[in-house]
């Protein structure tokens, strides 16, 4: 194996006849790290990801993975990665085992060995009793399942997992959260992208947040909360008429001005006190006697990230032609 | 180069098991042309008359081959439309395989499948009275005429593919040019029936070439050309060659180039 960087990327632009999907982005990933790309659709996750998976190649800019560069040794870079795009892409038309076995004989492995490096991923991706299966009857969360076993047929250095949970429900996303924490003790290095700052923060342990082509901030989840203000204080009034109290009450608890929403009759503040913040608020609205809906700490969304780097909301357009 | 044929052999066997596990997308290849030896031999047949005398259904069966091969290139261009819509161009391209073994793979896999109709319709033929009157060595020159024809229209499904991208779209196109493209050739009628324009246009029609080619290869009514035609349907046999040989040297090459570049990005 290769020393230096897994991915290192240098000033990527990428144009479609007239929109950018890329306006310069600059990513270097360790060996061994696991990196979120976390933005909204249409912030040029996906072309990133096609880019550095030789599916297509930048306009400006260079790039090297498992340190070849994409462009000039596309099949080298190909023989070291994993790619599970978007849509999970099984065949409908072959059984789970077959899917396997064909991208093993894909990469060249002896028949033999595909067959059994399938009965293998099989095993560990919980999918042995359904192998035999059709994958169109398989459900959403199997085929994400078998779309990562397949990643991960060609014993790949670094894997590209494009929102790898999108369409999945909270269990299914659970499990797969878990399978993907097996993958990282294997020292794999592993790029993924995702729209929730949740996933990125549950499965990695660098972020970066990209929007408009560009990365607009890079970080741990901490330090990229500290950014937007930590947790926030978050109380829902039953009577719209106690608005200008709560805000009182909740502007004495907390670390700066509270924001008033009247029309969800919320009030919101940053706050550093974790639950003793909610305690002390509690107890001041009873000793007033002010009834509230709901009182309790609400955890910065994309939207707070975005709102605090950007100074806008996140960008909605469609995904890049490419998605 | 022993890793290509591998990779061309995997995704060939894929696309075999597509075929055997979705048989109605098999239809224009097994019913249809079953459906058309028997609606033409006996609902229409007995109102057409063949030039030169002999059985309608002996005629018919040339015309009915070239017909249906034509249609595989139909069948290739919706495999690589699918294969476009569901992802599995990208998967295929994310692999460390030649460029050229997945299209490889699919034109391996669309020559397998043309011989199913080819053996269907013989065994349709056979039950309707279609018989072979010429050699041995003419009837080999028959079949091997209908597989060399039936390679170089994968080429006209790939040229397809990279102008349509949809399955949806596909079957649009197939239907306003490759369906009339094989009604207007000597396919069901003798040409010498058609009114002007479109009698020139049968005349120089591949579909017409090839089903002129098989009668006269096969021995049966409507392989020699009257006095008079044009020089496409004196020599059927060299006539379809010229076009074979075309396909493959000069539109496969395009084909695939546009192919290829229609995928990338």
């Amino acid at each position: 194996m290769a020393t230096g960087p897994a991915i290192e990327a240098t000033g990527l632009v990428k144009r479609y006849d007239e929109t950018i999907a890329l306006a310069g982005v600059d990513l270097d990933v360790p060996r061994g790290a696991v990196l979120a790309l976390l933005g909204p659709n249409g912030a040029g996750k996906t072309t990133t990801v096609r880019i550095l998976t030789t599916l297509t190649t930048p306009s400006e800019g260079s790039a090297r993975v498992a340190g070849f560069d994409v462009v000039q040794e596309p099949v080298e870079v190909r023989r070291r990665i994993g790619l599970a795009a978007q849509d999970a892409t099984v065949d409908e038309l072959l059984t789970g085992r077959e899917n396997l076995v064909m991208i093993g004989e894909l990469h060249h492995l002896p028949r033999k060995t595909a067959r059994s490096r399938a009965d293998e991923l099989l095993a560990r991706f919980d999918l042995t009793e359904t192998g035999g299966r059709l994958t169109r009857d398989y459900s959403g969360g199997m085929r994400r399942r078998l779309d990562l076993a397949a990643t991960l047929v060609g014993e790949p250095e670094i894997l590209f997992l494009d929102e790898p949970t999108t369409g999945l429900d909270p269990r299914g996303r659970n499990d797969l959260w878990g399978v993907l924490d097996h993958l990282v003790e294997g020292g794999v290095t592993v790029l993924l992208t995702t729209q929730y700052l949740e996933e990125a923060e549950r499965l990695a342990d660098d972020i970066a947040v990209v929007d408009h082509g560009r990365v607009i901030a890079r970080g741990d989840a901490r330090s990229l909360k500290r950014e937007v203000g930590g947790d926030q204080l978050h109380v829902i009034a039953v009577d719209e008429a106690d608005l200008d109290s709560i805000a009182q009450l909740v502007g004495r608890c907390a670390d700066a001005e509270p924001s008033v929403d009247r029309q969800s009759r919320s009030v919101t503040a940053p706050t550093g006190g974790g639950p003793g913040a909610i305690a002390l608020l509690g107890g001041e609205l009873a000793a007033a006697g002010i009834a509230v809906e709901d009182l309790g700490l609400r955890q910065p969304t994309l939207d707070d990230v975005f709102l605090t780097l950007t100074g806008s909301a996140p960008a909605e357009e469609l995904e890049e032609a490419a998605a | 180069m022993s890793e290509a044929f591998q990779s061309t052999w995997v995704i060939a066997r894929r696309g075999l098991a597509h075929m055997r596990r979705q048989p109605e997308a098999l239809t224009d290849a097994t019913i249809q042309p079953i459906m058309f030896v028997l609606l033409f031999a006996y609902v229409f047949g007995g109102a057409i008359k063949v030039p030169g005398g002999g059985s309608y259904r002996e005629f018919l069966m040339g015309g009915i081959f070239a017909q249906t091969l034509m249609f595989g290139a139909f069948g290739t261009a919706m495999a690589l439309a699918y294969d476009r819509t569901n992802g599995a161009v990208d998967r295929f391209r994310s692999l460390p395989i030649s460029r050229s073994a997945p299209l490889a793979g699919h034109a391996v896999a669309s020559l397998i499948r043309a011989s199913l109709p080819i053996v269907l319709m013989s065994l349709a033929g056979l039950v309707v009275g279609w018989r072979i009157h010429s050699s041995v060595g003419m009837a080999i020159a028959g079949y091997g005429l209908m597989f060399a024809y039936s390679f170089a229209v994968i080429w006209i499904g790939v040229m397809l593919a990279a102008w349509i991208a949809t399955p949806e779209g596909v079957q649009g196109v197939a239907f306003v040019f490759i369906f009339p493209l094989t009604f207007v050739a000597s396919t069901f009628v003798p040409i010498s029936t058609l009114p002007g324009v479109l009698k020139t246009l049968a005349e120089w029609n591949p579909v017409s070439a090839v089903a002129g080619a098989l009668r006269y290869l096969f021995g049966n009514p409507g392989g020699h050309a009257p006095p008079g035609a044009p020089w496409s349907l004196q020599h059927p046999v060299a006539y379809s060659l010229i076009w074979i040989v075309a396909l493959v040297v000069i539109c496969a090459p395009v084909a695939v180039r546009a192919y290829q570049r229609s995928i990338t990005n």
